[in-house]
């Protein structure tokens, strides 16, 4: 681990921040915003990713640099959060327990397929 | 942070959000994200490149709170069937942040173009991560461990939820005692 590795961990964190936030608003402009989907997509997305790194043989430089910082900082656990609390606030109540369940469950889904996937290459 | 928005930057100030208006349409989405719907033309004076403020926030937010997780993460290295300390702290920590600036923004100051891509989209947003969670939760599962996967699950969306209600009260008291 050497400044090197750390200098670009902090560059590919805010490319991969950048890229969420460009999803996100892309999403969010198609789905619209009565429901959260643009940080489902963006979560369930890096889920999957992050599974099929996981399954291949990296070394720590290479795991901490595009699993820890590229699709770390693309996905995002407080939006989740805050996006469920402001659905309860306005009563949504079935809309922030599925925002909770579904991208609970397809996230643990995506994460365990691409691992799959990943230890097949 | 906590303070009365008027020793805010004077510079930023456009007009005092008004609940009546676009404020409680972003509210309602709850989106972190900066690309809150645009006010129609004349509504507020539009800010000088506001996309060039959005990304460069976006981007100085991100790599920060990335560098913070990533620092964590490799600083406390775990079992697959022990309690993911880092990755639990940098969630329930982001959240209560994400929940402070976030209402504190849209309830609080006035509007500005880069304070919530920069701290909410940015820092909270590269600080949290739900793909490294998500993970975690599938190795639990392949080492069979049932209980600990469930119960970090639960208990991360629980203190997560928790922590945004409590920040945003926080907030919104410290607004009705001002009042």
């Amino acid at each position: 681990m050497n400044v090197i590795v750390w200098a670009a961990v902090v560059l590919i964190g805010g490319a991969g921040s950048l890229l969420r936030f460009y999803a996100d608003g892309l999403v969010s402009s198609v789905a619209g915003r009565d429901f959260p989907l643009g940080t489902m997509v963006i979560n369930v997305s890096g889920a999957v990713v992050l599974g099929l790194l996981s399954g291949l043989a990296l070394t720590s430089s290479q795991s901490l640099l595009l699993g820890t910082a590229a699709v770390g900082s693309y996905t995002t656990f407080s939006t989740w959060m805050l996006e469920t609390q402001r659905l309860t606030e306005e009563r949504q109540y079935r809309k922030a327990a599925l925002n909770i369940v579904v991208s609970l469950a397809l996230g643990i889904a995506a994460a365990a397929l691409g691992r799959l996937i990943g230890q097949q290459l | 942070m906590a303070s009365s928005s008027d020793d805010e930057l004077p510079e930023e100030f456009r007009r005092v959000p008004d609940p009546s208006t676009d404020v409680t349409r972003i509210d309602a989405s709850g989106a972190p994200d900066a690309r809150s719907p645009r006010p129609a033309p004349g509504r507020r004076a539009a800010l000088p490149r506001p996309d060039r403020r959005e990304i460069a926030a976006v981007f100085a937010g991100g790599a920060l709170g990335t560098l913070a997780r990533a620092a964590l993460a490799e600083g406390f290295p775990h079992a697959a069937t022990a309690w993911p300390w880092p990755t639990f702290a940098v969630n329930i920590v982001a959240a209560f942040l994400l929940g402070y600036f976030v209402t504190r923004l849209q309830e609080r100051l006035p509007l500005s173009a880069y304070r919530r891509p920069l701290l909410g989209t940015g820092l909270c947003g590269g600080l949290s991560t739900f793909s490294t969670m998500q993970l975690e939760i599938v190795r639990m599962l392949e080492a069979h461990a049932w209980g600990l996967a469930a119960g970090y699950a639960a208990a991360s969306i629980a203190a997560g939820y928790a922590a945004i209600q409590v920040s945003t009260a926080i907030v919104r008291r410290v607004r009705v005692r001002i009042r």
